[in-house]
C-alpha cells in the first residue's frame, strides 16, 4: 500500500481522523493550529486528486477493497474534484482566518469543539462531493449538517436567536435529509443498487411510479439542502446568527455542495432520457430559480442586517445555478459550475470581511459599516471587491460568472433569461452599493454603539481574506482552470447523461 | 528598454511622478522624463515597434518614421523646456498634466493604427482639460467644459470614422487616407478629417482656442498651445496630404485671425489667434502636399512650437510678475524686465520670419511651395498674412507690452528658471535661423530631421534661405508692416487697446446657442416631468408593494415559524410529484 494509490480516501480520512484531536488539545491557540494544519492537509490532498485527475480522467477508488457495486466507491471526476478542491481551498483559508474570530465570538472552553467540529463540517462536506455511493451521500450530509447545527448554535453566546436558527435549520435540514433519504430507498427498491453507476445503468428504461416519486423526493430533498426558493427560509437566520467564521465557511461552501449533489443524480443517475427531468428542469428549476435570483435579492436590498443580506443575496445567486443547470446544455452545466466556484470565492470573502467589522465594531448591523474606509481602509476594499465581483464587473469572477451564464442563456434560446440576468445584477448593485456608500461616503459614527476605533483587522485575519479577494481577480482573468475545467467537467457530465444521443 | 515606447515612458513616468517627493527632486525627475524618451527614441531608430494585436487586428504602438520623428523629436524639446518654465510650479495636478498630456500627444504622433490613434487622442483631450482647470477658478471651470465638449466631438467623429472606414477599406493602417482610393467626400474619411479639423482648429472650428487657453494657469497656457494643434498638423500630414480642401482652409485660416489679433487686448489670446494663424501656414503646407510643402509644414510646426512658445513664456512670466496681460494695462515694462523684453523680441522676429530667425527660413519653404505649384491667390494671401504676423505678433505684443505708454509698473526681472528656458529656446530659434550660413543650405541640422529628403537642383530652391530675392521680399513686407503700424499709431488711427470683449464666430454658441440649448433643456424637462408624474405614482405604489412584500417586515423576509416552511416543502413535494408523474 502506497499513498498515492489511497489519495481518492485521504481527503475524507484526514480530517476525520485527525478531528477529534483538535478536541484533546488543551484550549488556547494548539486546537486551533492543529485544525489549521489539518485543513492544510486535506488542501493538499485535494489539489494533488485534482490535477491526478486532470492527468489520468476518472479514478475509481473501492473502499476496503469491497468491489463496486456491492461496496461503496469514491469515484472523482473533474466535476467533484473541482469541488472538492473549492471546498478544501475554502476551509485551507478559512482556519487560519477564524481565530481572532473565534476567540471573540466563542467561549474559550468551546473553542476546541468548535474546531473539531468544523473539521468534521469539512469531512462531511468532502465525502459528499467524493462518494460514488448515493446512500453515502446522505451518511456525508448527515455528518455535515449535524455538525453545522451545532456550529450555528455556538452563535448564542453572541445572539440568542442563533439557537432557534440552528433549531429550524435543524428540522428542515432533517426534513430535507429524509426526503433524500427517501428518495434514495425508492431507487435502490426499483434496482437493487446503491453505486451511482451502477443506478443509472440499471435505471435506464425503467419506468414507473417508483422511480417517478424517487426523483420527486431527490429533488426536493436536495432542493431544501441548497435552499431553493421557496424552501430557503432556514438559511438567512442561520447565516446571520452563526458565528462570523462559520458564516465565512458555510456560505462559501454548503450549499455549493448541495448544488453539485443535484447535478450529481440529475446527469449522472438519472439521465436525460427520463422525460420527467425535461419537465423538472421547465416548471420547476427554471421558474424556481429566476423567482429566486428577484425575491431574495429584492429582500437583500432592505435588510438591516449586513449577514442576512449577504444570506438573501446567497439565495439569490443559487438561482442563477438552477437557471444554468435547469437549461439542460454544456453551456448552461458550465455556467452552473463556474458559478459555484466563483460564488464561493465572492461571499467567503464577503463574509470574512463583515467578520473583521464585527471584530472591531462588535456588531454586522449596516449601521456598523458607516464611514468604515477611514476607520478599516483595507477591509472595506476587501469589502467592495468582492462587492464587485458579486455584482459582476469586469476583471472579476462574478463577471465571468454571468459571461457564461448569459452566453448559456442566449445559445439555448432562453433570452428573456438573458435580460433577467442582467436585471437581477442590476438588484445586487443596489444592495452591494447601499453598504458601499455608506462605507466610503458617510462620515463614521464618533460615539455609540457603532463607533469604531481606527484600527484594521489584524493581519492573520487580513491576509486569508486578501487571499480569497486576490482570488476573485486572478481567476476573473484567468478562467483557465474554472471555465476550462469547469466545461470540460459538465462536457463528460452530459455524456453520461445522454444529452445529443 | 526593448520595444518600450518613448510616449510611454513619458506617460506612466509622469504618473509615477507623484511618487517623488515634491520639489526640486520630483522637477528633476520630471525632467529626466523626456529625455529618457528622447534617448530610447534616438536608440529605436526609424521602424515599427510594439506592435499587438486587438481583436485580431495588429496595431502598431510605435512607428518611428521621417514625419513622426521630426515632431516626436520638438515635443521631447518643448516638453523639458516647459519643465524648466515651470520649475516654481508646486501644483501636482499642473506637474502630471503637463507630462501625461504632452506624452498622449507623442503617443499619438508615434500610433501606427487608427486605434491607437484614438486612444491617445481622446487621452490628450482629458488630461488637457486639467491644464485648464487648474486655475481654480469658475471661469476656467466652464472654459474647461466647452473645451471639453469640443476634444470630446472631435473623439467621437474619430472613432465614428475609424470605424467606417475600417468597414469600407478593412484596414486600420494611419496613412494617407486619399491614396486608399476614398475621396474626401466620403463619409468615413469626412468624419476623420472633420475630428482633425476641429483639433487643428480650421475655420468656424477654431473658438476653443481663444476661448480656453487664455483661461489657463502661468505655465499652462504654454503647454497647451504646443501640443493639441501640432498633434492635429501631423495627422493631417499624415492622413491628407495633398488635399486640395486644405489648401484653401489653412488660407483661410492664416488670413481671418489677424483681424481678431489686432483688435483684441488680452495678449495671451492675441497669441492664441496666432496661434490660428500660424497653424494655417501648416494646413497649406500640408494641403499642397508635395514633398518640399511637407518638408516645409514640418519645419514651420518644429520652429513655430519653439517661437510660439516663446512668446507665450515672455507673456506668461508678464502674467507671473503683475498678475495681468492686459495690454491697456502694461506698458513700459522694459525698464524693469529687459530680459523678458529681449527675448520676446526674439519670439517676435522669428514668428515674423526676419532674416537670421527660425521663421525665415521655414515659412519660405511653404510660401515657396505654394508659389510653384502655382496657387497664386493663395500665394498673396500667405504673403498677407505673413505681413499681418508681424503685424500682431512682431510688434503688437512687445510694442505694448514692453514699451508704449508707461503703465507704472515696476516689477521685478522673471524668475532664473524662466529666463533659462526663455534663454535655450531663443538660442535655438536663432540658432536655426543662422545655421544655413554657416552649413550650406545642405548640411542644415533642421533639415537632416525633414520627413522627405531634401534636393535642392537650382539655385531658385526654397530650400537655400539666404538668397537676395528672399531677403529682399521679405523684408519688403516686414518694413511696410511695420510702417503701416508706425502711421496708424501716430495718427491715433490704430485700434487703441481697451477693455472688451470681442465676439467671435464662438459667440454663436455661447448667446443664441445657449439659449436655444436652454430651451431644449427646459422643454425636455417640462415634458418629461409631465410624463413623470404619470408614471411616479405607480412607480411609487409598486416601489411600496415591493417594500410591503420584501422589506424587514415583510412577508419574503420575514423569520417565518418552522411549521410555514415544512408546509412549503410539502407542497413543492406535491407539486414535483405531479408534475414527474404526468411527464
Amino acid at each position: 500500500m502506497n499513498l498515492p494509490e489511497q489519495l481518492p480516501v485521504l481527503p475524507v480520512v484526514i480530517p476525520l481522523v485527525l478531528a477529534p484531536i483538535s478536541m484533546l488539545l488543551p484550549s488556547g491557540r494548539a486546537p486551533w493550529a492543529w485544525a489549521t494544519f489539518v485543513s492544510w492537509l486535506t488542501f493538499a490532498a485535494c489539489a494533488f486528486l485534482l490535477a491526478a485527475v486532470e492527468d489520468v480522467g476518472v479514478i475509481s477508488y473501492a473502499l476496503g477493497d469491497w468491489a463496486p457495486p456491492l461496496g461503496i466507491e469514491y469515484r472523482v471526476d473533474l466535476a467533484n474534484a473541482l469541488v472538492l478542491f473549492l471546498v478544501s481551498g475554502i476551509a485551507a483559508v478559512v482556519f487560519p482566518f477564524a481565530y481572532r474570530s473565534v476567540q471573540l465570538e466563542i467561549d474559550a472552553r468551546q473553542a476546541p469543539f468548535f474546531y473539531c467540529a468544523l473539521l468534521i463540517c469539512l469531512t462531511g462536506l468532502l465525502g459528499v462531493t467524493i462518494t460514488g455511493d448515493a446512500f453515502n451521500v446522505f451518511v456525508f450530509l448527515e455528518i455535515s449538517s449535524l455538525s453545522t447545527y451545532a456550529l450555528i448554535a455556538m452563535g448564542a453566546r453572541r445572539d440568542r436567536r442563533a439557537l432557534t436558527a440552528s433549531f429550524n435549520y435543524l428540522i428542515m435540514g432533517t426534513i430535507g435529509a429524509s426526503f433524500f433519504v427517501i428518495g434514495v430507498g425508492l431507487l435502490y427498491q426499483a434496482t437493487g443498487t446503491l453505486n451511482m453507476a451502477d443506478l443509472h445503468d440499471r435505471l435506464a428504461g425503467q419506468s414507473n411510479r417508483v422511480v417517478d416519486a424517487g426523483f420527486a423526493f431527490i429533488v426536493v430533498g436536495i432542493g431544501l439542502k441548497l435552499a431553493m426558493f421557496p424552501m430557503h427560509l432556514w438559511l438567512p437566520n442561520a447565516y446571520a446568527y452563526a458565528p462570523s467564521a462559520v458564516s465565512a465557511f458555510i456560505a462559501a461552501t454548503a450549499t455549493k455542495v448541495a448544488v453539485y449533489v443535484l447535478i450529481r443524480f440529475i446527469d449522472t443517475v438519472f439521465g436525460f432520457e427520463f422525460e420527467f427531468l425535461g419537465a423538472a428542469f421547465t416548471y420547476v428549476l427554471l421558474p424556481l430559480g429566476l423567482a429566486g435570483m428577484f425575491v431574495a435579492s429584492l429582500v437583500a436590498v432592505f435588510q438591516e442586517d449586513v449577514k442576512r443580506m449577504l444570506a438573501y443575496s446567497s439565495v439569490g445567486q443559487i438561482g442563477y445555478m438552477l437557471l444554468g443547470l435547469s437549461f439542460a446544455t454544456v453551456e448552461g452545466l458550465t455556467a452552473t459550475l463556474v458559478h459555484v466556484f466563483n460564488h464561493a470565492l465572492m461571499k467567503g470573502a464577503l463574509f470574512m470581511a463583515v467578520a473583521c467589522v464585527v471584530l472591531r465594531a462588535g456588531s454586522h448591523s449596516i449601521h456598523a459599516f458607516a464611514g468604515l474606509a477611514q476607520r478599516m481602509p483595507f477591509t472595506t476594499w476587501a469589502f467592495i471587491i468582492s462587492g464587485l465581483s458579486l455584482i459582476g464587473v469586469p476583471l472579476t469572477t462574478g463577471f465571468v460568472s454571468k459571461w457564461y451564464l448569459l452566453e448559456a442563456a442566449f445559445a439555448a434560446g432562453y433570452w428573456y433569461a438573458g435580460f433577467l440576468i442582467v436585471a437581477s445584477s442590476l438588484i445586487a448593485v443596489l444592495y452591494v452599493g447601499r453598504v458601499v456608500e455608506l462605507m466610503v461616503l458617510r462620515p463614521p459614527h464618533e460615539d455609540g454603539p457603532y463607533a469604531i476605533p481606527k484600527r484594521d483587522a489584524p493581519l492573520e485575519m487580513l491576509i486569508p481574506m486578501w487571499l480569497l479577494v486576490a482570488a476573485n481577480i486572478y481567476f476573473g482573468i484567468n478562467t483557465e482552470l474554472t471555465g476550462g475545467l469547469a466545461e470540460r467537467a459538465a462536457e463528460a457530465l452530459m455524456f453520461t447523461a445522454g444529452a445529443g444521443q | 528598454m526593448g520595444d518600450f515606447s518613448p510616449a510611454l515612458i513619458v506617460f506612466f513616468g509622469g504618473i509615477a511622478a507623484l511618487l517623488v517627493p515634491n520639489g526640486r527632486l520630483r522637477n528633476i525627475f520630471m525632467l529626466a522624463l523626456p529625455a529618457l524618451a528622447g534617448w530610447q527614441l534616438f536608440s529605436l531608430g526609424l521602424g515599427e515597434y510594439g506592435t499587438y494585436s486587438l481583436f485580431g487586428e495588429t496595431l502598431t504602438l510605435t512607428r518611428i518614421d521621417g514625419l513622426s520623428r521630426i515632431f516626436a523629436v520638438i515635443f521631447l524639446i518643448a516638453m523639458a523646456l516647459n519643465i524648466i518654465y515651470a520649475w516654481h510650479v508646486r501644483d501636482p495636478v499642473q506637474q502630471v498634466a503637463a507630462l501625461v498630456y504632452p506624452a498622449s500627444a507623442l503617443g499619438g504622433v508615434l500610433a501606427g493604427d487608427l486605434i491607437t490613434l484614438f486612444v491617445f487622442w481622446e487621452f490628450a483631450a482629458i488630461t488637457s482639460v486639467l491644464l485648464i482647470w487648474a486655475s481654480r477658478n469658475r471661469r476656467a471651470f466652464f472654459a474647461g467644459m466647452r473645451y471639453l465638449c469640443w476634444q470630446i466631438a472631435s473623439g467621437v467623429l474619430l472613432l465614428a470614422g475609424v470605424v467606417f472606414y475600417f468597414r469600407e477599406s478593412g484596414s486600420l493602417q494611419f496613412t494617407n487616407f486619399l491614396d486608399q482610393g476614398l475621396p474626401l467626400n466620403d463619409p468615413a474619411v469626412m468624419l476623420i478629417f472633420l475630428a482633425f479639423g476641429i483639433k487643428s482648429a480650421f475655420p468656424l472650428l477654431h473658438n476653443w482656442v481663444q476661448d480656453a487657453y487664455p483661461e489657463s494657469t502661468v505655465t499652462g497656457t504654454i503647454v497647451l498651445s504646443i501640443f493639441t494643434t501640432k498633434l492635429a498638423v501631423y495627422s493631417l500630414a499624415r492622413g491628407f496630404a495633398g488635399a486640395e480642401a486644405l489648401v484653401y482652409i489653412g488660407a483661410a485660416m492664416t488670413a481671418f485671425p489677424i483681424f481678431f489679433a489686432v483688435i483684441e487686448n488680452d495678449l495671451r489670446r492675441v497669441l492664441t489667434y496666432s496661434l490660428n494663424n500660424q497653424v494655417g501656414f501648416m494646413v497649406v503646407g500640408v494641403g499642397i502636399g508635395t514633398p518640399l510643402a511637407l518638408n516645409g509644414a514640418a519645419a514651420y510646426a518644429f520652429c513655430n512650437i519653439l517661437f510660439e512658445g516663446l512668446l507665450f513664456m515672455a507673456m506668461g512670466a508678464v502674467l507671473y510678475r503683475t498678475g495681468t496681460v492686459k495690454g491697456s494695462e502694461l506698458g513700459g515694462l522694459y525698464r524693469t524686465m529687459p530680459w523678458t523684453a529681449f527675448f520676446c523680441i526674439i519670439g517676435a522676429a522669428s514668428i515674423s520670419a526676419f532674416p537670421l530667425f527660425s521663421g525665415f527660413v521655414s515659412k519660405g519653404l511653404i510660401i515657396g511651395a505654394a508659389a510653384k505649384e502655382q496657387f497664386y491667390w493663395v500665394w498673396l494671401t500667405l504673403l498677407f498674412a505673413a505681413a499681418g504676423v508681424f503685424h500682431h505678433s512682431g510688434i503688437k505684443i512687445p510694442f505694448f507690452a514692453f514699451f508704449a505708454h508707461d503703465s507704472g509698473k515696476r516689477p521685478k526681472e522673471a524668475p532664473l528658471h524662466m529666463l533659462i528656458a526663455m534663454t535655450i529656446t531663443a538660442v535655438l530659434c536663432v540658432g536655426i535661423g543662422v545655421s544655413q550660413l554657416f552649413t550650406g543650405p545642405l548640411g542644415d541640422p533642421l533639415y537632416a530631421l525633414l520627413p522627405y529628403e531634401v534636393e535642392i537642383k537650382d539655385s531658385h530652391s526654397a530650400y537655400i534661405a539666404y538668397t537676395a530675392p528672399h531677403i529682399i521680399t521679405q523684408l519688403q513686407i516686414l518694413l511696410y508692416s511695420g510702417l503701416a503700424f508706425a502711421v496708424l499709431q501716430r495718427t491715433g488711427l490704430y485700434p487703441p487697446e481697451l477693455r472688451s470683449t470681442n465676439i467671435d464666430s464662438d459667440w454663436f454658441y455661447r448667446v443664441p446657442g445657449r439659449a436655444f440649448a436652454g430651451w431644449v433643456i427646459g422643454a425636455s424637462g417640462a415634458t418629461f416631468n409631465a410624463c413623470w408624474a404619470i408614471v411616479s405614482d405607480r412607480i411609487h405604489a409598486i416601489m411600496e408593494r415591493i417594500y410591503t412584500v420584501h422589506g424587514p417586515e415583510g412577508q419574503m423576509a420575514r423569520s417565518w415559524p418552522i411549521g410555514f416552511m415544512a408546509l412549503w416543502t410539502a407542497i413543492l413535494l406535491g407539486f414535483v410529484l405531479v408534475i414527474t408523474f404526468f411527464a
